[in-house]
């Protein structure tokens, strides 16, 4: 999954929900089908709950990686509009 | 649309629905609504409105707050007793939502003066008490083919149904000319359980907000009832009438009149 080039990054960090999801929603929709959100937060309930509610959303989960201590990177392609 | 942090926060259990998400809410803001009456019905859908976020609604009423309309006016209060109705329900609504702007219009709606008065708008709600506003409104929302979402109310009964024009039925189509006026309860005969328009204007409010993100399957074509007594909601088809006077293949009422009828107004 390393080699997954996003085309939008965001960072939430400080954020908790449902705010995290908002932001993370409110930034997909600005984006094409196809195309990848990176997702940077450190909310622990957020990296379930995100994934899950992106996958109710129609999206497709690509990666939730806990890349230290605090934070965690989540993948998610938009699949449909 | 950019929304704000604070707005993020206000509109954010909107923004969570699929059905909505930012690019619905952006349609809300953008929304023109245009109200008639602010009673009973008016209060409710109006305050829904307004804390939903829809950018810009007018209200017509041409009364003032009295004592005996708290019991179910609820963007009224004892403090606003005198105030013109629609001068209570506009600092309500901007105080539950600054986001929100609201057009107070103290007159009465005619023939002469409604297709200006709804001509910007997107959606028209009727909350009106009497039948020849209602048959008015009607009329006029057919002819300029403006969506119109009617909701009437008498004791612990109430109906609510969305006119597509064009596509579903109209007023007409359900009740083709107005009762005579021996028919509808007196003053003394009528009454109203406060909570009903409530639920009511609640459901109307519903249908906006339906029509404007282009949700759901609008009361286009059907008319809910609801017996508050009995606690039960009813939907009934109301099929277009070919032989409508106002949306048939063939009108005969092209232009608008003034349905002055006496009727006591509840």
């Amino acid at each position: 999954m390393d080699d997954l080039i996003p085309d939008k990054s965001i960072n939430i960090k400080g954020l908790v929900c449902p705010y995290t999801f908002v932001k993370a929603k409110l930034a997909i929709e600005t984006m094409e089908v196809g195309q990848i959100l990176e997702i940077l937060l450190d909310y622990q309930e957020a990296s379930n709950s995100i994934p899950k509610s992106m996958e109710a959303h129609g999206h497709k989960v690509l990666d939730v990686k806990k890349i230290n201590d605090t934070d965690w990177v989540i993948l998610v392609r938009k699949d449909r509009e | 649309m950019d929304f704000t942090d604070d707005q993020i926060k206000r509109y954010s259990r909107h923004i969570i629905l699929p059905e909505v998400g930012g690019k619905g809410q952006a349609k809300i803001a953008k929304a023109k609504v245009f109200m008639i009456g602010a009673g009973g019905l008016g209060c409710p859908v109006g305050y829904y409105l307004a804390a939903a976020g829809v950018g810009t609604i007018a209200i017509v009423d041409d009364d003032v707050v009295e004592l005996s309309n708290l019991q179910r006016q609820i963007a009224h209060s004892t403090k606003t007793l005198g105030m013109p109705k629609v001068e209570s329900a506009k600092a309500t609504f901007e105080t539950l939502n600054p986001d929100v702007n609201v057009i107070p219009l103290k007159l009465r709606i005619s023939k002469d003066n409604i297709l200006d008065l709804i001509k910007d708008y997107d959606i028209v709600v009727d909350g009106s008490d009497n039948f020849p506003t209602r048959y008015l409104v009607n009329d006029a929302c057919v002819l300029t083919g403006k969506p119109l979402v009617s909701g009437a109310i008498l004791r612990f009964e109430g109906q609510v149904t969305t006119i597509i024009p064009g596509k579903g039925h109209c007023y007409r189509c359900l009740f083709e000319e107005m009762p005579p006026p021996g028919l509808v309860p007196s003053c003394q005969e009528a009454g109203v359980l406060g909570v009903l328009p409530g639920i009511i204007g609640g459901l109307q409010a519903m249908e906006v907000i339906k029509l404007i993100i282009g949700k759901g399957e609008p009361l286009s074509g059907k008319l809910l009832i609801y017996d508050a007594l009995k606690t039960t909601f009813r939907t009934v088809k109301v099929p277009k009438n070919p032989d409508c006077p106002v949306c048939g293949m063939n009108p005969t009422i092209t232009e608008l009149a003034d349905y002055d009828a006496q009727y006591c107004s509840i």
